[in-house]
């Protein structure tokens, strides 16, 4: 039976995601992902400052993923000055970066998504309901930023990372204490498991295949470093022709810029990392991924946020070889050396919601003259469109309430940062 | 005595300062049993709403956004300004040091001109509507956020540091970033962040904003002191503290 959903919400497009639905009659007119957030030119407003100040200014594009952004760029310029690092600040580096995925997973998971799955049977307050749960959440959480503050100075924009190196490295017994965090958290991890894994089965039951891009690399479930991997080819691409992944091209849907590749459009994140990598899950993750039953459902964008849980352990049992390694080396203070010269560089790594490149070109004062990001929310928006328009006809039939929630639930999946996901929703029928 | 109700509100920024909150994990909860949170971002109708205290972070860098923030403030009691964004215009405000359309078409291209693109310059909170307290920094401190939310529910001043990081920094006893040759903008720099950046082993690039009265002078001697020149300072000044 066709159902006529006309209602108009009241409240006014200010935010930096909307969710447009308009059936008539039961049939679809319009469903529209729009992204209006206020344009911030990160391009633009770099050009001609210093390779010194770079990181600073463009860890601002986001508070979530400052981490990311920071590493993208200083490898921008380390590959456009021909800089050399040790091998200690890659493996610090990567602890640092590993700090951040745990961060905005456990964030997205605990206090974005979770109030959304138990929210299914109830609409009491977490906080109310839940309570063990919340707890465990915030612990984990606690400990992923205090993890991020030993290693970059603080939690959101990072303080020591630079070209060539670290201004300041830990101390041999600060990381050994980190350790005994880290295992500390591995049962607050499996106890959240067993959480979700109850709720996993209440995810709607949604498929779509698309074209799924993540780093790659050769021996492992990678995060820092590699090439780029795409489900729908056999050959990775050099990180240098990203642009030719990304072609990147504007909606009037968005301020945000959309991106396509070999389909309509390609899903990154999580998802995309599992679909691309699971081979090289370390154990945990390994049996936690077969607890959700992930490998049937990775077409499934709603399990994204599984994936995520999957990927902090994967990256808790990394970090602590991690810090194994880098103990058993022995800590040295290193100062950076770094000669300023022309070029022009790319920076990637994979950002908690996917791949993030940055590239950079800079004359012979070390001053950059063009710079070009392209985001990994950015690279999603497209897929989310089609995933409504998929999800859509499935479920017109349901309430608009349910409509609604599942739409949400949706966006929320891809973890688009913290604007889009949490506040600035609106699903507007017209 | 009635709690107050406190609404968050957001325009141009990397939610950084708003992640601050969200890290002060538990200890939320306590200021959330001292305050009614009423309004963190869309989460209730507008229209209907009332609040005692509106805390904005980011800049404002559209028209449609100004109209929004003179509504907040119409309705506002208190106004807190949260982060540098909002306090300063923050990074966001590099913009303004270039041709508006230039910089649309660098990130645009052809499309700059579509209409939902708009951009206008950016703009402090206080150069739109009376800000009656600020918090500094980018991000924020939580501790200091704490602290202020405190001080205004039991309806006191907050006292914010009004000197520069230099002080907190030689009372930390640290290597003063200039003996590394390095440019440091502790001297005209607000503290109250315990000289984070220099106790990081690098120079602070000013993201607290400049003390009400900087002495330039005295940073003028300080460079002068490293055979610095005041152009390189005012190169790291275009970071967070551009007009
Ligand atoms: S002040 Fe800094 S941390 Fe806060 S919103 Fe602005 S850019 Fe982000
Ligand atoms: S100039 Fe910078 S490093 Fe030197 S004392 Fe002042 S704050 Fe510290
Ligand atoms: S030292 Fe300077 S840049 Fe660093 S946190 Fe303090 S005020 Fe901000
Ligand atoms: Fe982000």
């Amino acid at each position: 039976m066709n159902k006529k959903v006309d209602v108009h919400h009241v409240t006014r497009i200010e935010g930096h995601g909307n969710i447009l639905v308009n059936v008539q009659s039961g049939v679809i007119e319009q469903v529209e992902w729009q992204v209006p957030e206020a344009p911030r030119f990160f391009e633009a407003m770099v050009r001609g400052r210093s390779w010194e100040d770079l990181q600073t200014i463009v860890s601002r594009i986001c508070g979530i993923c400052s981490i990311s952004h920071s590493l993208a760029c200083i490898k921008g310029i380390e590959s456009a000055m021909r800089i050399p690092v040790s091998e200690q600040t890659d493996r610090l580096r990567l602890l640092a970066h590993y700090s951040e995925q745990v961060q905005s997973h456990v964030l997205h998971v605990g206090y974005l998504v979770a109030p959304d799955m138990l929210g299914a049977k109830s609409v009491i307050p977490l906080v109310q309901t839940h309570f063990d749960v919340v707890k465990t959440v915030i612990k984990l959480h606690r400990m992923a930023n205090s993890w991020s503050d030993l290693l970059t100075g603080r939690t959101t924009h990072p303080i020591t990372f630079k070209p060539g190196g670290f201004s300041k490295i830990p101390s041999e017994t600060e990381l050994r204490g980190l350790r005994v965090m880290l295992s500390e958290a591995v049962p607050d991890l499996t106890s959240l498991v067993d959480v979700l894994v109850s709720l996993a089965d209440l995810l709607p039951a949604f498929e779509r295949e698309t074209e799924y891009v993540a780093l790659v690399q050769p021996d492992r479930y990678t995060f820092y470093e590699g090439s780029i991997g795409s489900t729908d080819m056999a050959e990775a691409t050099p990180l240098t022709e990203f642009e030719s992944v990304v072609n990147e091209y504007v909606s009037t849907q968005s301020t945000a810029k959309w991106a396509r590749w070999h389909r309509d459009s390609y899903a990154v994140g999580a998802l995309a990392r599992y679909n691309l990598n699971s081979a090289y899950l370390k154990p945990l993750a390994k049996d936690i991924a077969r607890t959700f039953d992930l490998e049937t459902r990775r077409h499934n964008p709603y399990f994204n946020t599984l994936a995520q849980v999957v990927e902090c352990a994967h990256i808790v049992e990394s970090a602590l070889e991690l810090i194994d390694e880098l103990l058993a080396a022995g800590l040295r203070q290193e100062i950076p050396q770094v000669e300023p010269q022309a070029g022009e560089g790319v920076g990637c790594v994979e950002a908690p919601r996917g791949i993030l490149f940055h590239r950079y070109v800079f004359d012979e004062q070390g001053r950059c003259t063009s710079a070009n990001m392209s985001i990994p929310t950015n690279q999603n928006h497209g897929n989310i469109q089609r995933d409504m328009e998929a999800l859509l006809p499935q479920i017109v039939d349901r309430s608009e309430e349910e409509i609604r929630l599942w739409l949400e639930m949706l966006v929320r999946a891809y973890d688009p940062c913290i604007s889009c996901s949490t506040h600035y929703l609106h699903v507007k029928f017209v | 005595m009635n709690k107050p109700k406190v609404a968050i509100f957001d325009f141009a920024g990397c939610e950084g300062c708003q992640l601050q909150i969200v890290n002060m994990e538990e200890e939320i909860l306590d200021l959330i049993s001292i305050v009614r949170l009423v309004e963190w971002r869309e989460g209730m109708s507008e229209q209907s709403e009332e609040y005692d205290v509106a805390i904005v972070e980011g800049s404002i860098t559209r028209p449609q956004d100004e109209e929004k923030l003179r509504q907040i403030r119409g309705r506002a009691k208190i106004l807190v300004a949260l982060g540098a964004c909002a306090t300063d215009g923050g990074v966001n405000k590099m913009k303004n040091r270039f041709d508006l359309q230039e910089v649309k078409q660098v990130v645009y291209g052809a499309d700059s001109a579509l209409p939902h693109l708009d951009s206008a310059p950016t703009k402090a909170v206080d150069e739109v509507v009376p800000v009656d307290y600020k918090i500094y920094g980018c991000p924020i401190d939580r501790r200091e956020f704490a602290y202020v939310v405190r001080s205004l529910v039991m309806g006191k001043r907050p006292e914010i540091p009004n000197y520069p990081v230099c002080v907190e920094c030689k009372r930390k006893e640290n290597v003063c970033r200039y003996e590394y040759q390095e440019i440091c903008l502790g001297p005209i720099t607000r503290a109250g962040c315990d000289a984070r950046c220099p106790s990081f082993g690098t120079w602070c690039f000013g993201c607290r904003g400049s003390v009400d009265e900087s002495n330039v002078q005295a940073a003028r001697e300080v460079m002068e002191r490293y055979g610095k020149n005041v152009e390189d300072l005012e190169d790291r000044m275009l970071l967070f503290s551009n007009k």
